[in-house]
């Protein structure tokens, strides 16, 4: 049947484009392998220039199908499912690249592409470790590729293709206007396009900016984490153990870097536009890409011992080993959906997740083949890896599945442990290398630990248990992780002090005693005068944070110091020194401003005073502002003055405005929110925040009323009273009872001299109904603040704007709306020394940037010479 | 033995005390019945939205009250209060994972997490209703 409107010739072409890079991928690594296993020279200078031409190739498709999926999508042409899905017209451009990059199918072009400039620039610079290195990287594409294939493969699909059809993607098959004769057994209408006007759209809360930048930066990181990896890999297989390392070490911090500012890019989205309340949750997603870093970072370090020392290297290859196979699992953990729901997706599904299953299966089991010692071990370890697949294949135990992945990782580290030679020599106690290899273990223990935790599905999984996290998840963390801080810190600090193989105490103690002094004055000018007095778990864990933050300062002003202490200023040499200070800072800037962050929006009003069953309220961290009305918040006197909507979308937004009651800081916060999009009922909200140098003050929406039905424009009458009075409102009158005067009410810190005026009002309604309001009335250091009452049904707000004197007559203000209030409930906090942090995260990967060139450079040198 | 790896076994010794101390404070997923079955203990309550009680959120009257009636799969019933407004997604969510414990009579919740079976399937299944919702309106 011919359809109406359709464009296939995108689609046809990128169809084209992925099985050619398929093909493409697969001859490569055929040709590398040979290249790579060829005694002849001219044999390997053939099978070079095949495997060149095939990653060309491959590269080119790749750039190709990106090409025509970016056509697709910012053509709007809706009858491919993938554009459907995750665009829409009213999308703006600057956002077509996040619809890009939403799906699973384009994260992995994505992370692909990455493979294709990486692998380029492994072709022009590889050399001697050009074949080697290549073969892994070109399988890996091999891998990728097949992850947006879509092609069936004994019945199993592999990989979601997405140039789908939306007509065949099974999304039309429910609704019966699609198909003739509006039954939903026939075929698809020829004209369905014209019923196909918009897409779905790009979920909201990814219309940012952030959602543009961070996944490229994010999938870099992942994508060269290959590359150590493809480095260890060909050095086990060519028996160059640390020559490998070499050109390893740039490309291990270029990965450091790429990866870390990707995961903190991610870390400053969620602070700064997403709802989550800070910038780290622990969240699986975000611990699952941590893990891999921690462990890389790992990695450099016993990289440099070894060149130094010529110890930890098979520490280096296990960890930059690891490193890689990480980011497969956190690949595996984030995308098979075995993080959301334990009891729904089975470990062992068949589709997408089994896919991704392989992809760890293939990346520990073919490199401990590729790398045996002999053919018999060849032959035991791919006998061992075919049984222990087809016992996961044919026994659904997820446990069976499991243990075969770590069988293949031991079947690597086998092979790493018999065939690296090592050092007999013991280190020094008073070496560098002593210490360094310490913070390497700490950084890989603690990656270890965060790892574990956050694979409790996982554990459920394989061992049939039901065991959810802990009470408080972030703080099951955190009181671990603050330790590692202290220790990290305090290695940052001291070690670049000592030198390589054994450090006279002397020369020690000569250069590291003015850091030292200068950071305990530091330190303890911070803690003296930074209340950072956070009580809520205990003094230990205080004191925990307390040393933590003593450790951070040391790292800062002794790497700081070092830059001319030990490298002579020379900026070039130092970048090492100078990560180490953006890293003191980052664990500085995490310490602090977790430690001090402050709830602005809490509840300390009264404004609940007494509602029976909620009177066990907690003092709530949300605070809802009647529009005009101005409320109490920390420092600030908060109003909600005006809204307005995105003229295309159903997006409000909110003009809320701060003053200062101690100073003239007066600023306007606009956080927005989706309502009801596209189906999706309530709302989604985005922050806004005030940025200071030494705080940030925050915001977002965290309940509104429904905005049709918000039409007030009535004001308050004022009224004077005694209690007996009455006031009259159009459907009733409102009697005053009586005047109480209190020293005290819950949750406001009230001095000596502070009151509240309460007036206890009785509202007779006409409907022979009546209620109770009792608006009050602070008066704190002779500033007063008024509580407004509301008696919903009524739509009638009332409160208290003056007192006589005498406190026998007060002043009543009074507003009736024929409709529901004008109202958004807030949710504000306080983040201090924010910047610390991001400061840090930029320092830091300066400073790797400055290595990697000076490696970069050493190689260099060191090949022309 | 050397210095290098009397420190290796201290450090894995600490990090499986670490692993083997936070297995034990690892709480449960739990059904209304087994929930209050162990009052006061903090639990995850699998549950979802009964949509035939009545819902309770005034954020006029407290921003940080929110009560309604949680059923499990097994047809069992609960009140909970929750000191939050209505997280994202509330009445649609299939399911609903509650964090808190039962006390008094009612289920005292302090995180609230919205599940669909899948994030993906559930914008499909909206996107697939306002495919059929426009058409009814030609």
């Amino acid at each position: 049947m011919d359809y109406i409107g359709e464009h296939r010739l995108p689609g046809q072409l990128g169809h084209f484009f992925i099985v050619l890079s398929l093909v493409a991928s697969l001859v490569a690594t055929f040709s590398y392998f040979k290249a790579a296993r060829s005694k002849e020279l001219s044999d390997a200078v053939y099978w070079k220039k095949l495997a060149r031409i095939s990653f060309i190739t491959e590269a080119v498709s790749v750039i190709a199908i990106f090409a025509i999926l970016f056509h697709i999508i910012s053509n709007h042409l809706f009858e491919y499912k993938y554009a459907w899905q995750h665009s829409s017209r009213s999308l703006e451009s600057k956002y077509l690249l996040a619809c890009f990059w939403e799906g699973q199918e384009g994260s992995f072009l994505l992370w692909s592409f990455w493979h294709c400039m990486l692998g380029l620039v492994l072709v022009k610079t590889g050399k001697q470790w050009e074949a080697p290195v290549m073969t892994v990287v070109s399988f890996a594409q091999v891998c990728l590729a097949t992850m947006i294939a879509g092609i069936y493969f004994f019945g199993e699909r592999l990989g979601s293709n997405p140039f789908l059809l939306l007509r065949d993607s099974g999304v039309l098959d429910n609704a019966p206007a699609m198909h003739v004769n509006f039954d939903i057994n026939q075929a698809v209408r020829p004209d369905y396009m014209t019923s196909i006007r918009d897409g779905n759209d790009l979920n909201p809360l990814l219309q940012n900016y952030w959602m543009v930048i961070h996944p490229p930066v994010l999938f870099m990181g992942f994508a060269s984490t290959l590359i150590p990896f493809s480095f260890i890999v060909a050095g086990l297989w060519t028996k160059k153990f640390g020559e490998a390392l070499k050109p390893a070490l740039p490309w291990s911090l270029f990965s450091m870097a790429f990866l870390g500012v990707g995961i903190m890019m991610g870390a400053a989205w969620a602070y700064e536009s997403l709802t989550f309340g800070g910038y780290w949750a622990w969240d699986p997603v975000e611990n699952a890409s941590l893990v891999p870093w921690l462990i890389l970072v790992a990695g450099v370090h016993t990289l440099l011992i070894y060149k130094h020392s010529g110890h930890s290297l098979r520490s280096t290859y296990l960890f930059l080993f690891l490193s890689f196979i990480f980011i497969l699992y956190s690949t595996f953990l984030t995308r098979s959906g075995i993080l959301g729901e334990a009891s729904v997706h089975a470990f062992t599904d068949l589709g997408m997740n089994a896919q991704l299953y392989l992809l760890l299966f293939v990346f520990t089991w073919l490199p401990a083949i590729l790398i045996a010692n002999s053919t018999n071990q060849k032959l035991v370890t791919a006998i061992s890896g075919s049984v222990l697949l087809l016992a996961s294949y044919f026994i659904p135990l997820p446990a069976i599945a499991f243990f075969t992945v770590l069988a293949g990782i031991g079947f690597f580290v086998y092979q790493i442990q018999t065939q690296i030679p090592t050092v007999t020599r013991e280190e020094s106690g008073s070496s560098r290398e002593f210490w360094m290899f310490i913070g390497s273990l700490v950084f890989f223990l603690s990656a270890i630990v965060i790892i574990s935790k956050t694979s409790l599905p996982v554990i459920n999984k394989i061992f049939n248990l039901r065991l959810a996290a802990p009470e408080d998840e972030e703080l099951a963390y955190n009181q671990i992780q603050v330790f590692i801080a202290i220790i990290i810190g305090l290695l940052t600090a001291i070690t670049q002090y000592l030198k390589y193989k054994t450090t006279t105490g002397a020369a020690f103690w000569k250069k590291i005693w003015i850091p030292t002094t200068v950071a305990v004055i530091a330190a303890s000018l911070i803690l003296a005068f930074g209340n950072i007095d956070y009580e809520k778990h205990g003094p230990m864990f205080l004191g925990a944070i307390w040393l933590g933050v003593a450790c951070a300062v040391y790292a800062i002003v002794a790497n700081a110091a070092y830059i001319w202490l030990g490298m002579n200023g020379k900026l070039k040499l130092s970048g090492g020194s100078v990560a180490h200070v953006g890293f003191g800072m980052v664990l500085l800037g995490i310490l602090i401003s977790s430690s001090k962050k402050e709830i602005l929006s809490h509840n300390t009003s009264g404004i609940s005073i007494d509602f029976g069953n909620e009177s066990k309220e907690k003092s709530g961290e949300n605070l809802t502002l009647v529009k005009g009305m101005p409320m109490k918040m920390g420092k600030y006197d908060v109003t909600y003055i005006s809204d307005s909507a995105h003229p295309k979308k159903q997006q409000w937004y909110y003009n809320i405005h701060f003053k200062s009651r101690t100073d003239d800081e007066e600023f306007t916060l606009k956080p927005n929110a989706f309502v009801n999009y596209k189906g999706n009922e309530g709302l989604m909200a985005n922050p806004d925040s005030r940025h200071y140098w030494n705080h940030d003050v925050f915001t977002y929406v965290s309940a509104l009323p429904n905005p049709e039905k918000n039409k007030d424009t009535s004001s308050f009458q004022t009224y004077k009273v005694k209690p007996g009075d009455s006031i009259f409102y159009s459907k009733g009158y409102i009697v005053l009872e009586k005047i109480t005067t209190k020293d005290s009410i819950p949750f406001a810190a009230f001095q000596p001299g502070d009151k509240a005026t309460v007036a206890s009002l009785k509202i007779h309604s006409f409907n022979k109904t009546s209620y109770s309001a009792a608006p009050l009335l602070i008066n704190q250091k002779g500033n007063l603040y008024g509580l407004a009452d509301t008696i919903t049904s009524e739509g009638l707000i009332v409160r208290i704007d003056a007192i006589a004197a005498n406190e026998k007559e007060l002043d009543i203000g009074v507003k009736e709306s024929g409709s529901v209030l004008e109202y958004v409930t807030l949710k504000a906090y306080k983040f201090p020394f924010i910047n610390v942090l991001w400061l840090g995260i930029i320092i830091t990967a300066i400073g790797i940037i400055i290595s990697m060139v000076r490696r970069i450079r050493l190689n260099r040198l060191k090949n022309e010479s | 033995m050397k210095k290098i790896h009397i420190i290796l076994l201290v450090l894995v010794a600490a990090a499986i005390a670490v692993l083997i101390s936070f297995l034990k404070t690892a709480t449960t997923y739990d059904t209304v019945d087994t929930a209050i079955s162990k009052p006061g203990k903090f639990v995850h309550l699998m549950a979802r939205l009964d949509k035939g009680q009545p819902v309770e959120y005034d954020a006029l009257k407290n921003p940080n009250y929110l009560s309604f009636t949680a059923i499990d799969t097994l047809g069992k019933s609960v009140k909970v209060i929750y000191h939050n407004p209505k997280p994202d997604n509330f009445e649609m969510s299939e399911r609903l994972v509650l964090k808190g414990k039962y006390i008094d009579g009612y289920f005292d919740c302090n995180a609230i997490q919205t599940k669909c079976p899948s994030k993906y399937k559930d914008d499909m299944k909206a996107a697939e209703k306002n495919i059929q919702k426009s058409e009814t309106m030609n």
